[in-house]
């Protein structure tokens, strides 16, 4: 069974981004990038059921710049075989990065296709779901454990008030939370192997997509900035403050 | 045209989130229609009715829509849309989960999480954790919209008496079957919706730790209680505590941080609240940054003392 990551080459997360003055965007020069930490999650829960033995073959994709080769080596690194990437410097939004995605299921054919839960710049959580639908799969969405057997994927989500089981046909599409798995470091030797694994680069007019964004941005501002209040000395204070200054208990 | 509202509901009532995106939907101009979609829901549909400025509920009775699966809702949403100008769900995991589905059936953009609406086809959505806000219009016929429920107010929960109708259902695809829920009962207000909130991070060592200070905290002042990502990692508590970033956006009056670094991941989820307290025994602790009244203090001692003095 082969298993599909997508992967996004995001603003690492330690990063705190400043919004460019002109309001065109955030400053993304000289900025560190890095995998989307919650596909890293998705890399390391393909590689743990290839190394199980219940899937064949893991490939990871990304859509992007060619920058993003980076991404999908640090994938291949952890433990994917092989790397795709769908090169265009267009801004694309999560309904065009689904379209990209299911072109290259509709060649790949694969059973399972793991993508985060929501990219860390964006945030926009719509990717797997809207992969899902134009698929015509079921979903399995913010997943903290899985198990597949017999054509079906068991699930466990992360819901409001706990936790929900779903049983899935596969092929499906899952997104994984936090609490899935720890991912591994990558080690050296698999960083130098990850160098050799093949990566095939494709347009998205190969795949007969077309990304053109459908929302404009027209300005992206700061939020209201909040400031450090005071220090106080001790509880007491801390009450008196709450209860007469605030008046919020 | 009208704007429908997905509710959130679980059969026999509305969930808060609801009343908010209602509100959202009531900035757009135009009809607010709300689509209850369960099985036996025929209460839930009434607690939609009376909420105000709802025009019409519309109701989709049936087995399929029991477990409300992403797949289903979606299908019979996708059915009802052309008819609107806008279709809202809040952005709590429920809605998060469905609506980008129905986008892609439609064919449509989504614009998550809104905070604002700035006309019937430009809103404001936060982006970078927070750090950075989007003002983004849409080009779509039909507007798919995730609202941030803390950055508008909630709809009164009664009043009205808005007409239901019924809707037929849409085909059940049956690819999808629920095994089993684990829903922890809480007699404490619902983490979204609450005034006060408690929330507790690693500082706390233990999940023990965690019950034993924070608990007679929360009963005392009538909070919620919520936690960081590290004390959820751990163990501490349940996954649906977690604030932040990849959690739960609050914006409580009244938000206690104890034991908390104060990550930006963190900070995202509760740097609008009202008044924010911050207890830590590290002065350089970022989370004093965003704190109306910082205390530095072991919170193995100001915790009991707060306890004893609130
Ligand atoms: C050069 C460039 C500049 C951009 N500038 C902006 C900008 O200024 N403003 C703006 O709003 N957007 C911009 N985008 C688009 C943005 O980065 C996202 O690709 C898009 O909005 C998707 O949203 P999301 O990642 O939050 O989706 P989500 O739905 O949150 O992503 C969830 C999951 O989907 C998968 N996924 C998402 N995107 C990709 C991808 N590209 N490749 C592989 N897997 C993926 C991953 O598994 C991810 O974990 C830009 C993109 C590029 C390439
Ligand atoms: C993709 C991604 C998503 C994330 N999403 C979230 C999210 O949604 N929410 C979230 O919270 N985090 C999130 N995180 C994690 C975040 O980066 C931090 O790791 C986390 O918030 C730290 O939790 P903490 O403050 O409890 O722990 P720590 O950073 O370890 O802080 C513990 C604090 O307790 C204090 N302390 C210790 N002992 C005492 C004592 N006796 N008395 C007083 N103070 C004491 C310490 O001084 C310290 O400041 C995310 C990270 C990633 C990579």
């Amino acid at each position: 069974m082969k298993i599909l990551v997508p992967v996004k080459r995001v603003v690492d997360y330690n990063v705190k981004v400043r919004v460019k003055a002109d309001g065109s965007g955030v400053d993304l020069a000289n900025v560190k990038m890095s995998m989307n930490p919650f596909d890293e999650i998705s890399v390391e829960e393909a590689v743990r059921l290839k190394e199980a033995g219940v899937a064949t073959e893991v490939v990871a994709v990304s859509c992007g710049v060619g920058a993003c080769q980076e991404t999908l080596r640090a994938a291949m690194a952890i433990g994917a075989d092989r790397g795709i990437l769908v090169e265009t410097d267009v801004e694309l939004q999560p309904l065009a990065v689904a379209k990209l995605l299911k072109a290259v299921c509709d060649k790949e054919q694969p059973q399972l296709v793991i993508c985060g839960k929501q990219a860390i710049d964006d945030d926009a959580n719509q990717t797997g779901q809207m992969l899902a639908a134009l698929a015509g799969w079921p979903q399995a969405t913010f997943a903290s454990k899985v198990t597949l057997a017999d054509g079906k994927a068991a699930v466990t989500r992360e819901i409001d008030g706990g936790l929900e089981t779903l049983s899935v046909k596969l092929p499906a599409v899952m997104t994984t939370d936090l609490r899935l798995n720890e991912p591994r470091y990558a080690t050296l030797p698999n960083i130098m192997k990850a160098k050799k694994k093949p990566l095939d680069t494709v347009k998205p007019a190969d795949l007969g997509v077309d990304v053109a964004p459908r929302l404009a941005t027209l300005k992206v501002a700061e939020p209201p900035k909040r400031s450090a209040g005071e220090r106080v000395a001790d509880v007491a204070q801390l009450i008196d403050k709450l209860k007469n200054v605030a008046k919020v208990i | 045209m009208a704007i429908l509202v997905i509710a959130e509901h679980d059969n026999q009532s509305i969930k808060a989130a609801t009343l908010n995106t209602v509100s959202a939907a009531a900035k757009l101009g135009g009809d607010v229609h709300v689509l209850v979609a369960g099985a036996g829901c025929a209460a839930a549909a009434e607690a939609a009715a009376k909420v105000a400025g709802v025009a019409k509920v519309r109701v989709c009775d049936a087995p399929q829509y029991e477990a409300q699966t992403a797949e289903n809702v979606a299908e019979l949403v996708k059915g009802l849309a052309g008819g609107y100008s806008h279709v809202l769900a809040p952005a709590t995991p429920a809605g998060k989960n469905m609506l980008p589905r129905v986008a892609a059936l439609l064919d449509v953009a989504q614009i998550s999480d809104i905070v604002a609406v700035e006309s019937a086809d430009t809103f404001v959505r936060p982006i970078y954790a927070g750090n950075a806000l989007a003002t983004v219009k849409s080009a779509d016929a039909i507007k798919l919209i995730t609202v941030r429920t803390t950055a508008f107010d909630a709809a009164e929960a009664g009043g009205n008496a808005a007409p239901v109708e019924a809707v037929a259902a849409a085909a059940d695809l049956g690819v999808t079957a629920l095994v089993g829920r684990e829903i922890v009962k809480s007699a404490r207000p619902e983490l979204g919706a609450a005034k006060v909130i408690v929330s507790g991070g690693r500082g706390l060592g233990s999940g023990d730790n965690y019950h034993k200070l924070l608990e007679p905290l929360a009963d005392k002042l009538g909070a919620a209680l919520g936690a960081s990502r590290a004390a959820v990692d751990a163990g501490y508590v349940p996954n649906d505590y977690q604030v932040g970033q990849t959690g739960k956006i609050v914006a409580p009056q009244l938000y206690i941080a104890v034991g908390i670094s104060g990550a930006i991941q963190h900070l995202a989820g509760m740097k609008d609240s009202k008044v924010i307290v911050a207890i830590n025994k590290d002065p350089e602790a970022p989370i004093f940054q965003v704190a109306d009244y910082g205390l530095v203090a072991d919170l193995f001692d100001a915790v009991p003392a707060l306890v004893a003095a609130a």
